[in-house]
């Protein structure tokens, strides 16, 4: 196989899935208004007062973005499951971890990218003081591609069993938990004043591990599922 | 022996409530795990008795027929 | 080497193996551990410090020792079935998952309540406890995952991939949850961190930590017998045994 035809496969796969997406919008809108909505619950919760929302701001935006990923697992490998699309995707001359990796660039691009888009909004909503509004963004960026990787892992582990929900969420939110605390913690460290720049680092360095090394846990799971 | 009598070693010098429930939960917990390690080898036993008078009773039926 | 390892492969041949080791390994188990134990509880001196309460670290330091090793036990397991195609190395990963649990959660839960008259709380969010909670969820993602597959040898291989990524992770969230507890100036437990025990403590603690690991020894024993004969029911060597097993009991009846 020449690096072509890999290149040209990987474009195929993208270019699929992303247009199975846009047939069916309200699968790229509905995960977004969800975040909205789990934003804004939390001032009617614990009061609208500045200080104790700018608190928990990041928190709660970090938060909403695991559940809104695990929301949008679903669609990652159910259908191609079962119109049998998964099956002949493992029979392809091309390696099966460069396509996984296209499909967890195509989750990102429909729920990381949006959600980095929507931050602003979430972080105005949640009266985020003005300092940490860059970190948040930063986190957001470096973070979210650890959430489409690993959430891929969990969904093609659990796409064979037909219910995925409350089996893939205790799967995957341990495995997300060092990703939670940095990205808070270096809004936090922001808020205070000193530099956040090392926790967006190590989340950088832990997103490029995370990418190196899903796609094969991917296909790996892949292959259980199908046989 | 450091404790005086009986009454000394369940009072734990204080402490008989905690350590007694820490002991307690840990060896109900190591307990549950060992009978279950039994019962599911029992429920094996019988699943196999189960599946074998079912062949019995095919082969006799198969006998029957012929 | 793989000549003399060959019929190690052989499900019957470990199945019996295992059997002959299993008395003995329950009977050392049940005596180191009953001796560790009573040692502990009646023998070993009571701490100057923290009276008798400290007892509880019978328990608490072995099955929090194990929890971990059983963690990694259990990924090496995954991955020897993964990479040489070892069908019991993945039913050794169901018989590792529920001991490992139970010790997570023994752990766990002595810690907590060592914590009440120690510092006043059943729970602190320290470093150590907080990672030991988290190892726990991942002991019960592996789980719940190895019997969500109504086929049990897929189900082994999914959680076995999944027991990996975790493994990979755990360094990851212990030095994530030891930033965050520095960051946040949450409760640092001095209670684990001891000046070097007196003797007269320390040693059985120590038989407690090898009655616990022979313990554990042997429920894996005992685990991984049932795995082999429930995935090789239909096998005659399996008839066999199970018409054995039917045999005797059914004399043992008779004769009561």
């Amino acid at each position: 196989m020449n690096d072509t035809s890999n290149w040209a496969a990987f474009t195929a796969v993208m270019r699929r899935d992303l247009m199975v997406v846009m047939r069916r919008r309200s699968d790229v809108l509905n995960p977004l208004l969800f975040i909205l909505m789990v934003v804004s619950l939390f001032p009617l919760a614990v009061g609208p007062g500045p200080d104790i929302l700018g608190r928990i701001a990041a928190g709660v935006i970090w938060v909403a973005a695991l559940l809104s990923a695990l929301l949008g697992s679903e669609r990652l490998f159910r259908d191609d499951f079962l119109d049998g699309t998964l099956e002949q995707l493992t029979l392809l001359p091309q390696p099966l971890p460069l396509l996984a990796g296209a499909k967890i660039v195509v989750h990102w691009l429909l729920s990381g990218l949006p959600l980095v888009i929507l931050a602003p909004l979430c972080a105005l909503l949640l009266k985020l003081p003005a300092e940490g509004w860059l970190t948040l963004m930063a986190t957001l960026v470096v973070g979210t591609p650890i959430l489409s990787a690993v959430t891929a892992i969990g969904a093609a582990l659990t796409v064979s069993l037909g219910r995925g929900g409350a089996l893939l969420s205790l799967l995957l939110l341990p495995l997300f938990i060092p990703l939670l605390i940095f990205a808070t913690g270096a809004v936090e460290a922001a808020l205070m004043g000193t530099a956040a720049w090392p926790q967006v680092l190590l989340l950088a360095g832990l997103s490029l591990l995370t990418l190196l090394l899903a796609p094969f846990a991917v296909a790996a799971a892949i292959r259980v599922s199908v046989n | 022996m450091v404790f005086d009598n009986l009454q000394a070693f369940i009072a734990m010098g204080g402490y008989g409530f905690y350590v007694w429930l820490a002991f307690g939960i840990s060896f109900a917990a190591i307990a549950v795990l060992v009978i279950s390690g039994l019962t599911a080898r029992r429920k094996l036993q019988r699943e196999f008795v189960k599946e074998q008078r079912r062949q019995e009773r095919l082969a006799q039926r198969k006998r029957e027929v012929s | 080497m793989w000549r003399w390892l060959h019929p190690y492969a052989k499900p019957e041949v470990v199945y019996h193996l295992l059997g002959r080791w299993q008395p003995w390994l329950s009977i050392t188990a049940a005596l180191t551990l009953g001796l560790g134990i009573v040692w502990g509880l009646v023998f070993a001196p009571a701490d100057y410090q923290q009276g008798d309460s400290y007892r509880i670290i019978f328990v608490h330091v072995p099955t929090a020792m194990f929890s971990m090793s059983l963690y990694i036990a259990l990924a090496i397991a995954a991955f020897v079935g993964r990479v040489w195609q070892l069908k019991m190395a993945d039913w050794g990963l169901a018989a590792i998952a529920p001991v490992g649990l139970t010790f997570t959660f023994i752990s766990l839960v002595t810690g907590a309540i060592w914590g009440k008259p120690m510092w006043g709380t059943w729970w602190e969010w320290d470093a150590r406890l907080t990672s030991q909670l988290i190892l726990f969820f991942l002991y019960v993602g592996v789980l719940a995952l190895y019997h969500a597959f109504s086929d049990q040898r897929n189900g082994a291989k999914a959680a076995g991939i999944l027991a990996m990524v975790g493994v990979i992770n755990i360094p990851i969230i212990r030095y994530s949850v030891e930033w965050w507890n520095t960051l946040h100036q949450g409760a640092t437990l001095t209670v684990f961190e001891r000046p070097p025990m007196a003797t007269s403590m320390l040693i059985p603690l120590l038989v407690s930590i090898l009655g616990f690991g022979l313990l554990a020894g042997a429920l894996i024993v005992q685990r991984m017998r049932n795995e082999i004969l429930r995935q090789e029911l239909r096998r005659p060597w399996v008839k066999h045994v199970l018409n054995q097993d039917r045999a005797t009991e059914l004399s043992k009846t008779e004769q009561a």
